[in-house]
């Protein structure tokens, strides 16, 4: 038996033992990931969609489920720091936390713990849960499913619009452990909603983070998704993001990627309804040995959708970087307007970048456009910072961190812009690192 | 305080500047002119210490030390300053914070006291006063969409900031319209002294008109063809460039 399969055996022989938690609402969902993921395994990287990320090194890993630590407050407030200032949802190990956790009362956002839910409020307040991401395609995703015990479900109901941003914090706490976190967010019409979902860590530096996050916007309402990857270590990160807009829905995500030994993101956006808008984000800050491979598939189903994608990759050491974006035209999706862009800044001789835009267009009417650039430090910016007195190291410094700002500027929660400073410069002086 | 000695260097496979031989004292604006492709923005790099410009020969001693050893950071907070005839965009680092840091650095090599953000915006205003600079330029990234004028202004903000000994001004006027071109002589001349020096690089004698240098220097093909007063600088408008080549060359002078 393949290194690959024999890890796809292990991580299946632990659907077992989280069956015999309980939860039976939750045991036909686990049921299908379990299936699905007993079909596929851990992908090879034969796959086209895999062939720049070996999982080899986390097919060494024997993981497993979590303990379950107790986190003090002051614990998650060293790292989830700053808690802003808006309603928190914490979820430990994949569960949530009620004592840590600060929902505002009477709030309109509808904010609940899917392991709280009976089996008829499951069905009525998590209805279309495990819909938009298809564990018959994605491992990683039914593997978090076949493994789910909790999840935060998220309900906009229609017409509300919240101001204050939901911050859900995922913590990790425990060595060589697999996390399921999950997150469903539901915006109804004409309503809006902003949510952080924060992963960082207290002591899970290793092991596996697979994350899954779906996202239904409805007509004329808006969401934005923000996702930090901030558990600075070497573990394994894996995201599916699935997302669909309807008619005259916008749905904005940033995904920032400060850590992980091998990270996998997917994230996936349906435009189902014509003048539905979809603005795509990501950075990512490697250095070391760190592997950080995003894909992204943007589907323009109907006519008249907008999609603006802007991912940055800065990396150093000997870390790689993979992007793949895939833009979608389907036939009949007349005055698509989709716009791609992927500069990435390497900061050592020994990185690397593999980037590949995909551009399938069925319609003609459609106005798309793509570029990627790979560059080193702009040589006249360095002399005319040091031509100011300025050193350069810190000229260096300051035309890396000018290059990565411009993802952090167009966060839609302002308060992170600051915040997520301290975090950005840590990762920054790994990457500038040499080896 | 500068003295250039049979300066010779080299930009890719050309060999650029060929023998220089220049003196500038403290308290001298000597003015450089020239037709394109001479070797004016070479000279000026060399001086400020772009890596790219490669000194074969020759020596530049600035306050009596060797000008070329140093690093271009060194050289900034030892006095020296160029306005860049084409000032560079650098987007995602806010003008106010580059000010700021370019500013400090310069203090703490004087072993003066770092400016606190409050001082600081009080100084930076009043220059951006002086050289009529809106303050919103403070919070846009560095020459980032800034307009020819623009750009110019905010060099010679940074000249009035950094207060350096020994200032090149490489076409400061090129593209300015006559009121930009005043605001950018007046900024020059506010900072002339008797322990200042200047460079002012230009292609035109309007320039010479509102920063009145006290030798002018013709540089063809990377020498200096001819040197001579002010009243070079209109020959040079009347006659053009074309003459220089058939006559002998003057003296170098300084
Ligand atoms: N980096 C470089 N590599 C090769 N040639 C260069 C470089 N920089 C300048 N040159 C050449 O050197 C000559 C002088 O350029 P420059 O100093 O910019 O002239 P000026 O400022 O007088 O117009 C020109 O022929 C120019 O093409
Ligand atoms: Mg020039």
């Amino acid at each position: 038996m393949s290194a690959l399969s024999e890890a796809s055996e292990h991580l299946l022989g632990l659907h077992e033992p989280v069956m015999a938690r309980g939860d039976g609402a939750l045991a036909a969902l686990r049921q299908t990931g379990r299936d699905h993921f007993a079909a596929l395994g851990l992908p090879h990287p034969q796959l086209e969609e895999w062939r720049y990320t070996n999982l080899a090194p986390l097919a060494k890993e024997r993981f497993t489920l979590p303990a379950r630590r107790a986190v003090s407050r002051a614990d998650l407030e060293a790292v989830a720091c700053p808690v802003f200032a808006c309603s928190l949802c914490v979820f430990i190990d994949g569960i949530y936390d009620p004592a840590l956790s600060a929902l505002g009362a009477g709030a309109d956002l509808h904010v609940e713990s899917l392991a709280a839910l009976s089996a008829s409020e499951l069905a009525q307040s998590a209805a279309g849960l495990d819909t938009l991401v298809d564990g018959k395609l994605h491992p990683f995703a039914a593997l978090n499913t076949a493994l789910l015990e909790d999840a935060a479900i998220v309900r906009a109901p229609r017409g509300t619009r919240t101001a204050e941003p939901l911050h859900v914090v995922f913590v990790s706490t425990g060595a060589g452990e697999v996390r399921s976190p999950r997150l469903f967010i539901v915006a109804e019409d004409d309503s809006q909603v902003r949510v952080i979902q924060d992963h960082v860590s207290l002591g899970g530096e290793s092991g596996l983070t697979n994350a899954v996050t779906e996202v239904r916007v409805g007509s004329n309402a808006e969401v934005d998704c923000i996702t930090l990857q901030r558990d600075t270590a070497d573990g394994f990160l894996v995201s599916n993001l699935a997302a669909q807009v309807e008619r005259s829905g916008r749905f904005g995500s940033s995904v920032l990627t400060f850590g992980g030994r091998l990270v996998r993101n997917d994230l996936s956006v349906v435009l189902a309804g014509e003048g539905a808008e979809a603005r795509m984000n990501g950075l990512f800050v490697g250095g070391g040995k760190r592997l950080i491979d995003n894909h992204t598939l943007v589907d323009h189903a109907v006519p008249h959708c907008t999609s603006h994608e802007l991912y940055k990759g800065l990396l150093g050491g000997q870390s790689r970087g993979v992007f793949r974006g895939r833009v979608l035209v389907r036939p009949g999706a007349q005055k698509t307007w989709a716009e791609q862009s992927n500069p990435n800044l390497l900061l050592s001789r020994n990185a690397e970048i593999d980037t590949k835009p995909q551009l399938e267009i069925h319609a003609d009417d459609v106005k798309c456009s793509h570029g990627s650039a790979i560059g080193q430090l702009h040589e006249e910016a360095l002399f005319y910072l040091r031509s100011r007195a300025i050193d350069e190291h810190e000229a260096r410094g300051l035309l890396t961190r000018g290059f990565a700002r411009e993802v952090l500027d167009a966060l839609p929660v302002e308060a992170l812009r600051e915040g997520l400073e301290a975090t950005l410069e840590a990762s920054l002086g790994e990457a500038a690192q040499d080896e | 305080m500068l003295e250039i000695k049979n300066l010779h260097a080299r930009a890719g496979e050309n060999e650029i500047l060929k023998g220089i031989d220049l003196t500038i004292a403290g308290g001298e604006v000597h003015a450089i002119m020239g037709p394109n492709g001479s070797g004016k923005s070479t000279l000026s790099n060399v001086l400020a210490g772009r890596p790219t410009v490669e000194v074969t020969a020759g020596s530049v001693t600035y306050d009596g030390k060797n000008l070329l050893e140093l690093e271009p950071e060194e050289r900034a907070r030892e006095g020296v300053f160029l306005a860049f005839q084409y000032p560079v965009e650098i987007p995602g680092v806010t003008n106010s914070y580059f000010l700021k840091a370019s500013v400090n650095a310069v203090r703490r090599h004087r072993g003066e006291e770092e400016l606190d953000a409050m001082d600081f915006l009080q100084l930076v205003r009043e220059k951006m006063k002086a050289v009529e600079m809106d303050e919103k330029f403070l919070h846009r990234a560095i020459n980032e969409g800034f307009s020819g004028g623009e750009k110019k202004r905010n060099e010679i903000l940074q000249m009035a900031l950094l207060e350096p000994r020994f200032a090149i001004l490489d076409e400061a006027d090129s593209g300015l319209d006559i009121d930009a071109l005043r605001i950018v002589a007046d900024g020059v001349n506010r900072l002339r002294g008797p322990d200042r020096g200047m460079l002012v690089i230009t292609h035109y004698q309007r320039l010479l008109e509102y920063i009145v240098p006290d030798f002018v220097h013709v540089l063809a093909e990377g020498r200096i063809a001819t040197s001579g007063g002010k009243e070079l600088a209109l020959e040079l408008e009347e006659r053009g460039y074309g003459w220089l080549e058939t006559e002998p060359k003057g003296a170098a002078a300084g």
